[in-house]
């Protein structure tokens, strides 16, 4: 499991590769809200490479979402492959958040 | 069932543990063309689900303590025991729905709803030998 930051002009992407589970979430957390401190107010989070999300890693995404609008920013999601929608649907955050099936997209909708 | 064998684990309760042992069940229930669905989706969640809420809940996060699994996988179905330490809890009554207008902009309490919408049937009973908690996963393969 790892994360990466990187900017793609004035938006902070955020790479999760792995897992984003109970052992690791706060790692990433902390990463984002790292970035925000340091004036981000446009993330997206790449699941491209990820594996699977547990519920604690749902949680803080939950937690970072709410944050980051707090500071008057916005969170974007993008590529999750099939299986991290369904999670994201069974549990109706598809709703919650805005989700972009490719980088792009989610570069574009900000 | 057949060709069935089990996979065994007894981890300290750290949450360190918890991928490397989703990652040996996973890695079985592929040996056994269980789908992309299954083996990227319902196994690792709910296991990992079942998995953390018997170290941080049942034992407490306290690292002296053990979880102990037994999981049977075989061509037909998963079955996955998790046992803790802790005195148990009642499923029913603790599984909300995480999708309901007061809890989805919650962050936790997604756990148990999980386990139940990923797996055919999750059971929690009290092993009457060691007295411990032992959360019971049972997902069909077909």
């Amino acid at each position: 499991m790892s994360f990466s930051v990187s900017k793609v002009g004035d938006v902070t992407v955020v790479e999760v590769e792995g897992q984003l589970i109970v052992g690791n979430r706060q790692d990433l957390k902390q990463k984002v809200l790292d970035e925000v401190d340091k004036g981000a107010r446009k993330i997206m989070i790449d699941f491209e490479r990820t594996g699977y999300i547990d519920s604690s890693g749902l949680g803080v995404l939950v937690s970072l979402a709410k944050r980051i609008r707090d500071s008057g920013g916005e969170l974007r999601l993008a590529n999750l492959h099939d299986e991290l929608q369904t999670l994201f649907e069974l549990t109706k955050l598809d709703t919650l958040f805005q989700i972009s099936k490719t980088r792009a997209h989610a570069l574009e909708s900000f | 069932m057949t060709d069935g064998k089990s996979l065994d684990f007894r981890i300290p309760s750290d949450v360190q543990y918890i991928e490397g042992v989703v990652g040996q069940v996973v890695e079985r229930c592929q040996a056994l063309a269980y789908s992309r669905r299954h083996t990227a989706l319902n196994v690792p969640v709910a296991l990992t689900e079942a998995l953390s809420n018997a170290i941080l809940r049942g034992n407490g996060d306290d690292a002296r303590r053990a979880v102990v699994v037994r999981v049977e996988i075989d061509d037909v179905q998963l079955v996955a025991e998790v046992r803790d330490e802790g005195t148990g809890f009642d499923l029913l009554a603790c599984t909300e729905d995480s999708t309901s207008a007061e809890n989805l902009h919650r962050e936790d309490g997604r756990g148990l709803f999980l386990m139940q919408k990923l797996m055919d049937r999750v059971e929690r009973y009290t092993e009457q030998a060691t007295g411990g908690n032992v959360v019971r996963l049972v997902l069909h393969r077909a």
